[in-house]
């Protein structure tokens, strides 16, 4: 099991055994419950949207988007179809809560999503599932089953007139859909390339009509605001940032994996959770965000909460909660290369600023790191994600450009000592043991 | 073209979607075709394309778009290495070598018996338990160290 550890844990509370993820087993832990008082009560949509709005609910999905506010722009009065799209394709480098959060507890999330649809009106209902998970596919699917067949989802769910119809959508391997746009474009049967905003998926979404799309965990913390109460939801987080978060450590510690706390822990209760650092060696560098996200030398993402606020007030973002670890036997010019290689990729192709740029950044930075660099390449870098930023019709292209600014901007030396000396500041061998593949010969 | 079987899995997908807008199912389709058959061929592209009633165009760039289609040829087995930083911190980038030593063959090359196609690719949302890879983009193998690719290669027959 990959949840490792939690403090005050919702999402992920009493989530032991291979039956965990079933039917029975979720409504044993309280399952369904919100969704049965919302319709026993006649609770109106507009109740719904406020108690969200209370909470204080943000996307889980990078943004951090309050998840109320979000609902509450969906057209009302639109009769002819709208939509629940839940993104579950989660691709963003060093993120994998969503995939445990459907893998244990895929009914929160089915949960979550009937009572968004009800809070807006939705008849229909997609869960986009990353290509690399089919047996996450698979079992979200059985899940569907089970609940279909007890009158959770389908029509006139538990009597109440109230008809929501859900689908699991499996995506094919392309970081860029779990853009939400591109996400829409990619259940339409066609290439996963963002759309110009606005208009915003609210007003214009899958199939043109009005949808809201929101993260896996977000719909997955929809039923505790419910069974706890809007207030005691937000109290277990931290203000304006309600509520527990799943965070996926990776990198070099000692129990990667995922670990539930309430927003607002500090980033060394974390690492403590996730067994220490590797090895025993020196932190050096975090990604607190998912690797979108600015890098933080060690010395500050010691001193951070573990909260939206925290995180960008020492200049990254909390994102999706993918927190990389990194201790000093990381080059950061080689891990620089390789995630700007990603962007690369990556790129749909459609802004001319992304396309070109992430290839010309991927390229210098290759080029530093294989010792050819010049001296004038760390200032064309920055040239070129000026260039890039805010220039593009989706974030993929700040995406790429936050971490090579951020690297340059916290390890200048090292970039420089390439350039100079071309060869990495840390040994190679140094460097091979960090990663504990080959244990022989640490 | 393709079996009764895979027909049947591509109808049950085209149910998920509203009546007219059967173009959805096409990443799936293709999908489908693509475990029956090995890897996509233009015919077969086209026949998803009929099938579902759109441009074979349109069905083509879908099967360009995402990575996980092949348009050529592959081995028996399809083995994917994510490489991405995550998983380089913690020998997902080693793996990646120790395969190509051990095959003999680099990334997006097939065995000499045309056994196994190696790739290298990108996040697949398993960070924690790196090195991970994917066989046949459908099994998903965690924590691969040398003793544990050993252990899969002799597997795959
Ligand atoms: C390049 C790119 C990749 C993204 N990948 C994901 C993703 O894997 N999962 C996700 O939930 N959101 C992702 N997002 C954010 C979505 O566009 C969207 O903001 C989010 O799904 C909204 O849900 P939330 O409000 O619940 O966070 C991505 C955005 C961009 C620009
Ligand atoms: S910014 Fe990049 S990924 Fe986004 S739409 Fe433009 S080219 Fe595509
Ligand atoms: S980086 Fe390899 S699975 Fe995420």
């Amino acid at each position: 099991m990959a949840i490792l550890g939690a403090i005050n844990p919702m999402l992920t509370v009493g989530l032991d055994g291979d039956n965990a993820w079933r039917l029975d087993d979720y409504v044993k832990r309280g399952g369904y419950a919100a969704l049965k008082k919302i319709l026993a009560e006649k609770m109106s949509p507009a109740q719904v949207i406020d108690e969200v709005k209370k909470s204080s609910l943000r996307g889980r999905g990078g943004a951090g988007f309050p998840t109320g506010l979000k609902w509450s722009f969906m057209p009302k009065d639109f009769k002819d179809g709208k939509y629940v799209v839940c993104n579950t394709d989660e691709g963003e480098p060093g993120t994998f809560k969503d995939r445990d959060i459907l893998r244990y507890n895929p009914h929160s999330v089915i949960e979550g999503m009937t009572i968004a649809a009800y809070a807006v009106g939705a008849a229909r209902g997609y869960n986009y599932i990353h290509g690399e998970i089919w047996d996450i596919y698979q079992r979200f699917e059985a899940a569907l089953d089970e609940a279909c067949a007890a009158g959770l989802l389908g029509k006139n769910i538990l009597g109440s007139g109230f008809d929501f119809e859900l689908f699991a959508h499996h995506g094919y391997g392309a970081y860029i859909c779990g853009e939400e746009s591109a996400l829409l474009e990619s259940i339409e049967g066609k290439k996963g390339q963002p759309r110009f905003k606005p208009p915003f998926p609210a007003s214009y979404g899958l199939y043109g009509k009005p949808t809201t799309i929101n993260n896996t965990e977000t719909f997955s913390a929809v039923p505790f605001i419910f069974n706890l109460g809007a207030e005691a939801y937000l109290e277990a987080g931290k203000a304006n940032n309600g509520g527990t978060k799943l965070f996926s450590v990776s990198g070099h510690v000692n129990k990667p994996g995922n670990f539930e706390v309430p927003l607002g822990t500090p980033f060394a209760t974390l690492l403590e959770m996730a067994g220490g650092m590797r090895g025993g060696r020196k932190l050096k560098a975090c990604i607190p965000g998912g690797s979108s996200a600015p890098v933080l030398p060690a010395g500050v993402i010691m001193d951070c909460t573990l909260d939206y606020d925290c995180i960008s007030k020492a200049g990254s973002m909390l994102g999706s909660g993918a927190v990389i670890v990194m201790d000093e036997t990381t080059c950061m010019v080689k891990a620089l290369e390789r995630l700007s290689f990603f962007y690369f990729e990556e790129s749909c192709g459609q802004c001319t600023p992304c396309r070109e740029g992430t290839s010309w950044m991927y390229k210098i930075v290759h080029r530093i790191e294989n010792g050819q660099g010049r001296p004038e390449d760390l200032d064309l870098l920055g040239s070129v994600t000026t260039n890039i930023m805010g220039r593009t019709i989706c974030a993929l292209g700040d995406a790429a450009s936050m971490p090579v600014q951020s690297f340059i901007k916290h390890f200048r030396d090292e970039f420089s000592y390439h350039i100079e000396y071309k060869k990495c500041l840390v040994p190679p061998e140094v460097q091979r043991a960090g990663s504990g593949f080959f244990k022989a010969t640490v | 073209m393709l079996t009764t079987e895979s027909l049947k899995r591509i109808d049950r997908e085209i149910a998920k979607y509203p009546a007219d807008q059967k173009q959805s199912a096409v990443m799936a389709a293709l999908a489908i075709a693509q475990e029956e058959q090995g890897w996509l061929t233009t015919e077969a592209i086209e026949f998803v394309a009929n099938y579902l009633g759109m441009a074979p165009m349109a069905a083509y760039e879908v099967a360009s778009f995402y990575n996980m289609y092949d348009l050529k040829p592959v081995g028996k087995y399809k083995l994917t290495v994510c490489t991405n930083l995550p998983c380089m911190l913690s020998g997902g980038v080693d793996a990646g070598e120790y395969l190509k030593q051990k095959l003999g063959v680099g990334f997006n090359e097939t065995t000499a018996d045309g056994k196994i196609t190696l790739k290298e690719g990108e996040c697949m949302g398993a960070c924690g338990d790196a090195p991970v890879m994917l066989v046949n983009n459908r099994r998903m193998c965690s924590c691969m160290l040398p003793e544990q690719i050993d252990k899969l290669l002799a597997e795959l027959e």
